[in-house]
């Protein structure tokens, strides 16, 4: 017989039971299988009552993040193997409400999200017909915090998050950190007004786990520690300068 | 609107432990590293302290000299000097995240920040202690 392996997953459906369990399921250890292939294997084959989130298999939508084995990852992106001879422990992303089974609720970080206004801020409207150039190296300036995927994987990871749900969160600081480095922006000062109060960059303590843990590599802790260098700076031209509070 | 109340009271909210740092060895590292922040605070006491005796003269500063001798002092400014090293240490390998150092076109490696680092600390370390002996 083929070789198993153990899942224990994380159950909640409110309509059933006020209180969460976990349910075990045994699935076949298949060397290509990552967790997905095994979440999938149940819902098919085993328990079609079991819930969550999934699309592209392939590491970029980013809807199938979960923590396995208390580390938050991409289930598409983690093989079964590693985890050989189990059990395995699937339970929804950490520090965010769960709706059902591994389903959590992200409508916080959504909202984090408009905050930090994610898009490119013009002074004025220019010319639709006129090109924003931009060199190589000004692309490289902003390009890796443009690799998220909205995963919530960091948000999973930060205690701070779990700590203080206010705090607006690493991915989103990342995110404002794109906009910021890139030469077409003029939204800096915006960006720096709604996130230099008691929710943004200096709730975050460095713990450095959000980075540890970003499939895309895009390091978010080092992206809010640059925030707050940026951030110490403003504040001392605004105190020494008459003029720095209109720059 | 209450509609939606009632759905969100029936999400499940998990609530942090208080010894939730020690689940993983990085927060681990992480909380020593904040709690070695005390012996940094406690060392700028010390020396507000030396420079207090300094200023009330020779009596003075030889009774701060004879408290610094005693045994538990030494201990406790061992303790405290490990302390110090690790938070010092952490901090500087954790330099280059905040300081993006950009020559030209090219950014300047995270070793060559974490050397400068050190490199500032040894050289005041130096000039402190040659202002000492001599």
């Amino acid at each position: 017989m083929d070789k198993q392996i153990t899942l224990e997953i994380f159950r909640y459906n409110p309509d059933e039971a006020p209180e969460p369990g976990f349910q075990s399921y045994e699935v076949p250890l298949n060397k290509d299988w990552v967790i997905l292939d095994a979440l999938n294997y149940i819902k098919d084959q085993m328990d079609g009552t079991l819930s969550y989130r999934w699309s592209c298999r392939m590491g970029v939508c980013g809807s199938c993040g979960m923590m396995v084995n208390d580390k938050p990852v991409l289930t598409c992106a983690t093989f079964l193997e590693k985890f050989a001879p189990g059990p395995i422990r699937i339970e929804p992303l950490e520090n965010f409400p769960v709706v059902r089974d591994l389903i959590i609720d992200m409508s916080d970080f959504l909202t984090k999200l408009q905050k930090v206004k994610p898009w490119i801020i013009r002074e004025e409207e220019g010319s639709l017909e006129e090109e924003y150039l931009q060199t190589p190296s000004q692309l490289a300036d902003y390009k890796p915090y443009s690799m998220c995927i909205n995963c919530m994987l960091c948000y999973a990871a930060c205690p701070v998050y779990g700590l203080e749900p206010d705090f607006v969160g690493p991915a989103a600081l990342a995110l404002a950190q794109r906009y910021n480095m890139d030469n077409r922006d003029q939204g800096n000062q915006q960006r720096m007004e709604a996130l230099s109060d008691d929710h943004g960059m200096w709730q975050c303590t460095f713990v450095g786990d959000c980075s540890a843990v970003c499939p895309k590599n895009v390091d978010p802790a080092g992206a809010i520690q640059r925030y707050k260098v940026e951030g110490a700076g403003h504040w001392w031209k605004s105190l020494l300068l008459p003029w720095g509070k209109d720059k | 609107m209450i509609q939606q109340d009632v759905t969100i009271s029936r999400f499940y909210k998990r609530k942090m432990p208080i010894l939730w740092w020690t689940k993983r060895r990085s927060h681990i590292r992480f909380i020593v590293r904040e709690l070695t922040s005390l012996p940094v605070a406690y060392f700028a006491v010390v020396l507000l302290f030396l420079i207090r005796a300094l200023s009330q003269g020779p009596e003075a500063y030889a009774a701060y000299l004879a408290t610094m001798r005693l045994p538990a002092m030494i201990l406790l400014h061992l303790i405290a000097f490990a302390g110090l090293i690790f938070h010092s240490i952490t901090w500087f390998n954790l330099a280059p995240k905040a300081m993006v150092i950009k020559v030209g076109k090219n950014r300047v490696p995270d070793t060559m920040i974490i050397l400068a680092n050190y490199l500032g600390w040894i050289v005041v370390s130096v000039v402190i202690a040659w202002f000492f002996i001599s």
